[in-house]
């Protein structure tokens, strides 16, 4: 049972996908100029963990090593077209606003990442909770760094009008640059925070090389 | 002509693709660190989104739009992607040795990577023709690699500098993108 709690809450904080493994930085940056459609790409994406995570974790035995990831590509992609169409039917103004990165939610790495690391590796039950555990945690970053954005940016939070009346917000924040720069102080500010934490239970950072720890190539990982 | 030079243009400068648009973060921040995994990296950027762009916008018009499969567009695009890759690192590496030996271990973390799929959906939601297809995949090639170069060179100087503990590695990577972003931002009013 403690072993299924702390497969739950490793995602939210611990190994907080976007703030300590760094990955999946594309939508992260991207969509956060709101908290709102934070929060819709944080569960959109959540959907499709949570889905491809159980099915790959179904399927773990049955798919062979040297196709595993064509094949979990295809069910992830499967997915993310199902999450696709639900938006594109019940939230229109979401799919509008998201754009193109709901369909790159298929080359997110941090689904790509659990699939290999411990879908495959594990049971249904942990793979689902471990799915749960990490879409909190990214949603969380994403509408934590959405209301940063939006707040300083445009003087709103999920569109309440807070201090646009009183001053002039600083639009560079929800431009390109401000979504590097928020990003940058909030990991910072974890690693600040994560200091104290014992040096054994602290992960590492995986970054572009847990893409490349995804099993994508594995003469990638000599480029570090 | 003219039409072909402002993708071109603009896919660098006024939207660079990593630094306005946000698609290929992830390579750009792993592999900037020194100039010559850049180049590589580069090389094989521009090189994979060349022929993915081309390959991707024909199967979507001669096969999903030509039999009312459009909501298959994700699933066919990351298929086609990944399997031209796998398809170009084989042939390269029994046609050009020393071609692969230098891009080829790039080829396949660009594979599953937000720039390519993210050029190949850009180009059928823009309505580009073939041609204009394959100019953005390599107008978007050469913005990744203008950023990536420049970024290479900032990094190598933040080499030398005193960083504070907690600001070292990623976030004072991503705050010196912050800046480069912002200068990139100069070049918006290019074409108005």
């Amino acid at each position: 049972m403690s072993n299924a709690v702390k497969t739950l809450t490793n995602g939210i904080i611990r190994e907080n996908p976007t703030l300590r493994l760094v990955l999946g930085t594309c939508p992260t940056l991207a969509v956060t100029t709101s908290a709102l459609y934070g929060l819709g790409m944080g569960i959109s994406t959540t959907v499709v963990l949570l889905g491809s995570n159980i099915v790959i974790s179904l399927l773990r035995k049955v798919i062979p090593d040297k196709v595993r990831i064509p094949a979990y590509i295809t069910i992830i992609a499967g997915f993310v077209t199902i999450v696709q169409l639900l938006l594109k039917a019940y939230v229109p103004a979401l799919d509008e606003a998201l754009g193109i990165y709901i369909p790159l939610i298929v080359v997110n790495c941090i689904i790509l990442a659990r699939a290999e690391m411990f879908a495959s590796k594990n049971n249904v039950l942990l793979s689902a909770l471990d799915a749960i555990g990490m879409g909190i945690g990214f949603t969380l970053a994403l509408v934590v760094m959405g209301s940063i954005r939006e707040i300083i940016g445009n003087g709103t939070w999920f569109g309440i009008n807070l201090t646009s009346d009183l001053i002039d917000p600083a639009v560079v924040m929800i431009l390109p640059p401000g979504g590097f720069f928020v990003f940058g102080l909030m990991i910072a500010l974890i690693n600040k925070l994560t200091e104290k934490m014992d040096k054994k239970q602290a992960p590492e950072a995986a970054g572009c090389g847990g893409c490349a720890a995804c099993g994508m190539c594995h003469n990638a990982e000599n480029l570090r | 002509m003219r039409e072909i030079l402002i993708i071109i243009v603009s896919a660098i400068l006024v939207e660079n693709f990593v630094l306005i648009k946000f698609l290929g973060i992830c390579p750009f921040l792993g592999v900037s660190k020194n100039m010559s995994s850049a180049l590589g990296m580069s090389a094989a950027v521009v090189f994979v989104m060349a022929i993915a762009s081309g390959a991707t916008w024909l199967v979507n018009e001669y096969l999903l739009v030509r039999y009312e499969l459009e909501y298959l567009q994700t699933i066919t695009f990351i298929l086609v992607i990944a399997a031209l890759v796998q398809f170009v690192e084989i042939v390269l590496k029994k046609t050009l040795p020393a071609l692969y030996k230098s891009l080829g271990i790039y080829l396949p973390l660009i594979t599953t990577n937000c720039a390519v799929l993210g050029v190949s959906l850009l180009n059928i939601e823009r309505d580009y023709n073939f041609v204009q297809s394959v100019v953005y995949g390599i107008g978007a090639g050469l913005g990744f690699t203008v950023a990536l170069l420049l970024f290479s060179g900032v990094r190598e100087k933040l080499e030398m500098c005193d960083i504070p503990k907690s600001l070292r590695g990623l976030p004072i990577t991503l705050i010196a993108a912050a800046l480069v972003s912002l200068a990139f931002f100069g070049f918006k009013g290019l074409f108005s």
